[in-house]
This record gives C-alpha cells, sequence and structure tokens, in this order.
C-alpha cells in the first residue's frame, strides 16, 4: 500500500531564511504525526507546501503514490486534503455559513448547511451560530469556525497548523476524540502544536524541524515531554522564578460598577464590572472565550469608550471616555489577541510597526519619523526576545506566528509601561519562549507594572498570575488568590455554576463549550 | 400628462447607459479590480455600434459588436493590471485616454449624419394601454436589458457561490487563494464583464440615445458611473437609484433649457452631475454600512504567493 504522504527532499528559500531544507518524511493513512519545533523552525511553511499554497524550490510531494505537479489549494481539496491555517483563512465581512459555503463541495444551499453546521459544531463540542459575521467572532470562536469547516470536509489528510492555540480545554478534549475518529476511519492527520501533552496524548509520531531541517523523528507517546522539548530547542528550557508579589498601596487600574451593553446582538453585555490591578501585581481573567473579555478589552483599551468617564481609572484619573492615544500616554500598554491587523500592520516593516506604539519613545520628533532611532527599538526588540526575523526591515507578514507574537509583546514591554494589559501573551509560542515572555511579564510586574492577563490557559494564569478572575456571560466573579484556589474552584467558575450554589441555570449555554 | 409621459420616459432612457456601465464596474470593483477606464470603453463601443450600423450590419449584431469593443478594450487593461500588476490607476486611465483616442480616429469617416435609432418594443395589448403603455411598454429593448442585468447581477452577486466567490476575492485575494479560488481568472471575467457593460453603454448611447456620431460623445458618464458605484456604496439598487437620479435631473434641466429659464445653460447642464453627486454623498455617510460593502482589496495588486 501506498504511504497517504510522501514528501521528498523539500527545500524552500525565502530572503535570508532557508524555511525547509531537504525535509522528507511519511504519513501513512490513519496515522496521526506531529510536526514540532521552535517559533520560524519552518512547520507552517512546510504545511503550506504540502496544501499548495506555497511552492518548494525543489522536492517532490507523493499522495496515494502519485506525483502530484503543478500543485494548488484547489488541487489538495480534489484530492481531499484540508488544512486549519495557523493564521485562519476567514472572510471577516461574510458570515460563518458562507465562509464554510465557500470551500464545501457540496451544493450551495446556505440554509440547511448552517443546520448542518450548528448540529456538526455541537457534536464536535465547537458550538459555533452559523449566521454571525466573521468580524465579530473572537480568535477563539474562529478558531472553532475553521475547524469545523475542515471536518465537515471528511478529508482524507488533514493539515492542523496550531488548531488549538486559543481552544478551550473542554473543546480540545472532543477534538480529540473526532480526530482520533477520523483517524480510525483512515484520515492521516497532521499536527503542529507547541503544546507537547497534547502531541504526547494524539499522536502517534513525530517529526523535529530545526532551522527548516529535520533533526529527528520520535514516538511521542514513548517520550517524554522534556525529551522532546529538547529534541525541538537542542539546549535546556529556562525555569521560571516568580517572587512573592509587592502590590502598591493603590490601584493602578480601578474598574466600578462597569455596565456596557453589547456591540451586537451576538456579543455579551457586561453587567456591573468591579476590580482592580495594583502596580507590582498580575490579575489574570480566566474564562471560556465569548463570556464578554473582548468587550472588557475593548474598554479597557480605549477601543471603546464609555460615557462614564469614571467607570475606568487609570493612575486615579478618569479613563473610560479617553481615546487609545489618550490612554497610552497615562502608561497603559495593550497586546490585543489579534496579531494580524490590531496588533501589527501585515504588510509594513518591524520597525514601522514598533512606532505605531512607541512613538513617545523619541522614534518620533516633531511629528517626523525618527527612523535610525525607530530601526534601533526594534532592533532592540529582536534582540533581547529572540525574534526571528530577517532585521528591523522585514515585513511583519514575513513572520512566523510565534516571532510575530513575540515581536509584539516585546514592543508593550518595552515600553515600560504602569499598566500593561494582555490577551493571550503566548499564543503560539513555543515552549522556551513562552516561559521568556511569562518571565518578562513577572519581571515587569516586580518592577512595579501592573498588569491585566486575559488567557484561555488556565495552566498560563496559574503560573504568572497573583490573583484571578472568572468572567462568564458578562459577570465578573470577585478576585481569587492564586495561592487559594485551585483548578477545579476556577473550571466551575467558568461555566456559571459557583460552588456556594447560587446563580443556578444560567451556565447552559457556556457548558457546551 | 404629455408632459409628465416624457419627464419619466426620458429619464428612464437618459439613465440605462449609466446603468449599463456602473452596475459592470460595480461587478468589477467587488472582485477587487478598479478599472477607471470606462469612459474609454464606453466610447469603443459606442463608436464600433456606429460604425456597424453604418456598415449596414442590423442593429443586434451592432449592439452586440459594441459591447465586444468595450469587452476587447478591458481586456488591455486587465493584461496590464492583472497580469504584469501594473498601478490599476495608471492601467486604468491609460484606457481612458486611449479609448477616447482610438474612438475619435474610427469615428473620423462617419461624417454627422444620423442613423435610423433603436426602435421600441411593440406588445400586443400591453404598449397600447392608455397611460400604462407609454410609460412602460414602448422603450427600446435595451431599456429592459439593462434592468434584467440589475435583476441578474443582484442576485448573482447575493445569491449565487460564484457571487460570494467573487465577493470574497475582494474582500481578501491571499485568502480566497489559500482557500483555492482561482484569484486572477476571475477577477479577469469580472474585468471582462465590466468591459461588455460599458460597451453596451457606449453602444447605447451611438444608437439608440442619441443616433449619431459625435467625438467624446459620452461627455463624462464614465465618470459618472464610477462615482455611482463609490457613493451607491458597491450595492446594486443604489447604483440603480443613483443612475434614475441623474436621469431624472438630466431630463428637468433639458426641460429647464426649453421653458428658457434665467440660469446660464452651462450651469443647468453641470446641474445632473452635481445632484447626483451631493444626493449620493449625503446618503453614502454612514461608515459601517460602507466598511460592511466595500471590497477591502480594492486596487491593490494580487500576486499568487510562490
Ligand atoms: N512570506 C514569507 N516571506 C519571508 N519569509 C518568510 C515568509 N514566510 C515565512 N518566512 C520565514 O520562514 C521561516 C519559517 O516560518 P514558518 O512560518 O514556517 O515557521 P513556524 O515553524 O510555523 O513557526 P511558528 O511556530 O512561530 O508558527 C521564518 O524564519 C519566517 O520568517
Ligand atoms: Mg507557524
Amino acid at each position: 500500500m501506498h504511504p497517504r504522504l510522501e514528501l521528498r527532499n523539500i527545500s524552500k528559500r525565502y530572503p535570508g531564511v532557508v524555511a525547509n531544507d531537504d525535509v522528507s518524511l511519511t504519513i501513512q493513512p490513519g496515522e496521526i504525526h506531529a510536526v514540532l519545533g521552535e517559533n520560524g523552525a519552518g512547520k507552517s511553511t512546510l504545511m503550506k507546501i504540502i496544501y499548495g499554497a506555497a511552492q518548494a524550490d525543489s522536492g517532490e510531494i507523493y499522495c496515494d503514490g502519485k506525483l502530484i505537479t503543478a500543485h494548488n489549494p484547489a488541487m489538495s481539496r480534489a484530492l481531499g486534503i484540508e488544512m486549519v491555517y495557523q493564521h485562519f483563512a476567514l472572510f471577516e465581512s461574510v458570515s460563518v455559513v458562507e465562509n464554510i459555503a465557500l470551500s464545501a463541495s457540496s451544493a450551495f444551499d446556505l440554509p440547511s448547511l448552517a443546520e448542518n453546521i450548528r448540529e456538526l459544531s455541537l457534536r464536535y463540542g465547537m458550538p459555533i451560530d452559523p449566521h454571525r459575521q466573521v468580524h465579530d467572532l473572537s480568535v477563539g470562536e474562529r478558531q472553532r469556525v475553521e475547524i469545523v469547516r475542515c471536518l465537515l470536509q471528511a478529508p482524507k489528510l488533514l493539515i492542523l497548523d496550531e488548531p488549538t492555540s486559543v481552544l478551550t480545554p473542554q473543546a480540545v478534549v472532543k477534538l480529540f476524540d473526532t480526530l482520533r475518529q477520523l483517524s480510525a476511519e483512515g484520515c492521516s492527520i497532521v499536527y503542529i502544536s507547541h503544546k507537547l501533552d497534547e502531541v504526547q496524548e494524539l499522536c502517534d509520531t513525530a517529526t523535529v524541524l530545526r532551522n527548516g531541517k529535520v533533526t529527528g523523528t520520535a514516538r511521542p507517546k514513548e517520550t517524554t515531554s522534556l525529551e522532546l522539548a529538547r529534541m525541538m530547542v537542542g539546549s535546556k528550557l529556562p525555569e521560571m522564578h516568580v517572587s512573592p508579589a509587592a502590590p502598591s498601596e493603590r490601584p493602578v487600574l480601578e474598574v466600578r460598577n462597569l455596565s456596557a451593553s453589547a456591540r451586537d446582538h451576538f456579543g455579551v453585555d457586561l453587567k456591573d464590572v468591579s476590580f482592580n490591578v495594583h502596580g507590582g501585581e498580575i490579575v489574570g481573567l480566566a474564562g471560556v472565550s465569548g463570556n464578554g473579555q473582548a468587550e472588557l478589552i475593548a474598554l479597557l483599551s480605549g477601543e471603546r469608550r464609555h460615557a462614564q468617564g469614571g467607570a475606568i481609572k487609570i493612575s486615579g484619573m478618569p479613563a473610560a471616555a479617553l481615546r487609545p492615544d489618550e490612554r497610552r500616554k497615562l502608561g497603559l500598554a495593550f497586546v490585543p489577541e489579534e496579531r494580524l491587523g490590531r496588533g501589527a500592520v501585515p504588510s509594513h516593516t518591524l520597525w514601522e510597526n514598533a512606532v505605531l506604539t512607541a512613538h513617545r519613545f523619541g522614534t518620533v520628533r516633531k511629528g517626523l519619523v525618527d527612523r535610525r532611532r525607530a530601526s534601533a527599538f526594534a532592533a532592540g526588540i529582536i534582540d533581547r526576545f529572540k525574534v526571528k526575523a530577517n532585521g528591523p526591515g522585514a515585513t511583519a507578514q514575513s513572520l512566523s506566528g510565534g516571532n510575530l507574537q513575540k515581536f509584539i509583546v516585546g514592543r508593550e514591554i518595552a515600553l515600560a509601561p504602569k499598566l500593561l494589559l494582555v490577551s493571550q501573551p503566548t499564543w503560539g509560542v513555543d515552549v522556551g519562549a513562552s516561559a521568556f515572555i511569562r518571565q518578562t511579564i513577572v519581571d515587569l510586574s516586580r518592577a512595579g507594572t501592573a498588569v491585566f492577563v486575559v488567557s484561555e490557559e488556565l495552566d498560563e494564569l496559574f503560573e504568572i498570575c497573583d490573583q484571578l478572575l472568572v468572567i462568564c456571560q458578562g459577570r465578573v466573579s470577585p478576585p481569587l488568590v492564586r495561592a487559594s484556589t485551585d483548578r477545579e474552584e476556577i473550571g466551575l467558575l467558568m461555566t456559571g455554576r459557583t460552588t456556594s450554589n447560587d446563580q443556578k441555570g444560567s451556565g447552559s449555554v457556556a457548558l457546551q463549550d | 400628462m404629455e408632459l409628465f409621459i416624457a419627464i419619466f420616459t426620458g429619464t428612464v432612457i437618459a439613465a440605462t447607459p449609466l446603468i449599463f456601465a456602473a452596475l459592470g464596474e460595480l461587478v468589477v470593483e467587488k472582485s477587487g479590480v478598479l478599472n477607471l477606464g470606462i469612459e474609454g470603453m464606453m466610447l469603443m463601443g459606442a463608436a464600433l455600434a456606429f460604425w456597424a450600423v453604418t456598415a449596414g450590419c442590423s442593429m443586434p449584431v451592432a449592439i452586440i459588436a459594441g459591447a465586444l469593443a468595450g469587452a476587447a478594450a478591458s481586456l488591455l487593461f486587465g493584461v496590464l493590471a492583472l497580469t504584469f500588476l501594473t498601478n490599476q490607476y495608471a492601467a486604468g486611465l491609460a484606457l481612458a485616454i486611449f479609448g477616447s483616442g482610438v474612438s475619435a480616429f474610427i469615428g473620423r469617416g462617419f461624417g454627422s449624419d444620423p442613423i435610423e435609432a433603436l426602435h421600441g418594443v411593440n406588445i400586443p395589448i400591453l404598449s397600447d394601454l392608455p397611460l400604462i403603455g407609454p410609460l412602460l411598454f414602448r422603450f427600446d429593448p435595451l431599456v429592459y436589458l439593462a434592468l434584467a442585468m440589475f435583476v441578474v447581477i443582484s442576485w448573482f452577486l447575493y445569491r449565487t457561490k460564484a457571487g460570494l466567490i467573487l465577493r470574497t476575492i475582494g474582500e481578501s485575494p491571499q485568502t480566497s487563494h489559500a482557500i483555492g479560488h482561482p484569484v486572477i481568472r476571475i477577477r479577469y471575467m469580472a474585468v471582462l464583464f465590466g468591459g461588455l457593460m460599458a460597451g453596451l453603454a457606449g453602444a447605447y448611447l451611438s444608437v439608440a440615445y442619441t443616433p449619431l456620431w459625435v467625438e467624446n460623445m459620452t461627455a463624462g458618464k464614465g465618470w459618472i458611473a464610477l462615482a455611482l458605484v463609490v457613493f451607491a456604496t458597491w450595492r446594486p439598487l443604489r447604483v440603480l437609484l443613483g443612475a434614475w437620479l441623474f436621469g431624472g435631473m438630466t431630463i428637468l434641466q433639458l426641460q429647464g433649457q426649453a421653458l428658457g429659464l434665467q440660469v446660464p445653460s452651462e450651469l443647468l447642464s453641470a446641474l445632473p452631475y452635481l445632484a447626483t453627486i451631493v444626493v449620493l454623498v449625503l446618503i453614502s455617510r454612514n461608515r459601517q454600512m460602507l466598511a460592511l460593502h466595500f471590497p477591502a482589496s480594492l486596487a491593490k495588486p494580487f500576486r499568487p504567493a510562490g
């Protein structure tokens, strides 16, 4: 029998880097194969080549024993290959069902497709409303759409490029069940993730890439995660040091009785949200995506303004009615969850992207951009956060996902803000770099900055936060001290059921996640 | 009553070339391509259709010739903008100038005699109805074709998969390419369709609206069509209404001149252009609606990533 997929000596270079260097691998029908590697190792590039969205400079691809020539995504789809892109391939201006219809091979019948989506997405544990517009969706919801779209096609080879980066643990469990079932039916799966425990749980085999080269293969189920990490990074993992917090006397961020209606009827109303973040401490917000995090973040960052200026105070100043740039002047720095688009302008260079928020830093003088300083500032970030990029002149879109994340987080941290808002700080960042980013956030807070982190990764929140808040259906729980709470309590709060049995019944929607 | 019928039918007729040209451009722009050369394509269509009639071709043949001339001109633009990724503004402007030059060249031998215009239809019973007949059922066939195109295009864009693919290419050709749609091929088809429609618009001018040949006889209607698409926020119904508004103002302005209003005639002639733009600007101020219908990749060159 022929292997489902065989790559022979694939090479691909971009200006300044060799993204794939003589890569060969083989995947049998029904095999779940992990591709592992640091940020910028060339994983996404390899996947795009398999799918035909990028062309290899040299090498051959065989599918079921047949050589593929003049490759393109349409051909892949005809061959039964489907791909979940790391940076989703969804159109913002149309609805979920239209997005899915665009790549469905079935007849163009939106109502019945919508019904299908509703049903299957529930079954897969990733409920989505087929009639929502994609531009209203959080990244977590977009990820669900992207996955459900592929699953609907009953593929023969499924490529998943970091499909769980912003998925909730409950959804991941269901996804794995589905993937195992697919594989039992003969579907081959290529799985990319920086979460090694997932890889160990799911994957039969693994190929490790470093700097574009295959550096080894492994059977993840028989290998410890430490060994896997070492194969990827090639050196020892840094250790985290979290010293006790020394909160400032007065809070840097004060949120008082903040209520706001959702921007559209699919959003969540925020109800009477109050909390404080002091200088020197890290407060985390846990919750299933789509429970009001997006609204809260928009209000805190200034993307959306609130009539009641005093509902949000930064360093004692009423700030809820201020524009984002006015809030930045008060010492706010902000890392949005959407990296391309909101966090960075994809087609612009890194130094230009650095100028966007760093103009206080002498990169802009008398309205003119000081290009040398901007370049130096960007180069500083690249250096400090070990961003793999072709210098400050590289465009944001040419960076690998994790490297762009490192750059954006680095840019905001380098501003030495009084208040840092971060959404999904280590989305798609490899193990070594996540540890580094977390450590930097901790160090920043210990130097006096107030930090507010929104993340779907409970492990991350537990690792760095001093206090935890839980958001569910627009309500925020009272603060829980990290040291005296546990995952179970947080998990219950996330689904809207408190341990003390009040508020019963309101959790049915969130529970499905 | 007579006056009302004259104004109404005059409006519909004056709007027809704009409906063709603007709806064609709407489809082009929805795919993310900006073709500024409508004026040139219309003039090519007008010249060729007129030439065909004087050469003894039948009306339908002449009109088709005009449409094909527009399409041929658009192909030129397509090759420049889509294959060679030339700046779309520049390529479109070049086409506008080129079309006007070529049409003037073709038209040198035409003389100034009018030809016999395209006849109105005569539908048994309907056309003879009192009031309704002259109001609705005696137009020439192209007027009905323009309305049919409106229905077909609206249906195509918002009810078919191909229309959805076209619109999403206009939002993000990168994403379209990533999920396997042939971006360049579809954009070529859109551009050709736009050319065909502009050619039809031109043919309508020279064989039905004012059945004689005058150099640059489109008199800026191609540019108005462009403006219509923008101010109609890329929605077919608004394009239709905008075209009628322009047609109505044109007719009112002619009536005003005929009645000998004490206003300089130049000012009166400028009125339709001015009024249409003012009204459309006013109704297109809703930013959110604009963002929803605007083809985000408009005029940005695209090459599938290697
Ligand atoms: N379009 C492009 N132009 C230039 N360089 C690129 C382009 N795409 C990728 N690269 C470079 O190729 C290398 C590999 O990138 P790739 O996206 O494959 O990494 P990755 O392994 O997926 O990383 P991550 O885990 O961060 O997603 C990186 O150095 C990146 O900067
Ligand atoms: Mg990647």
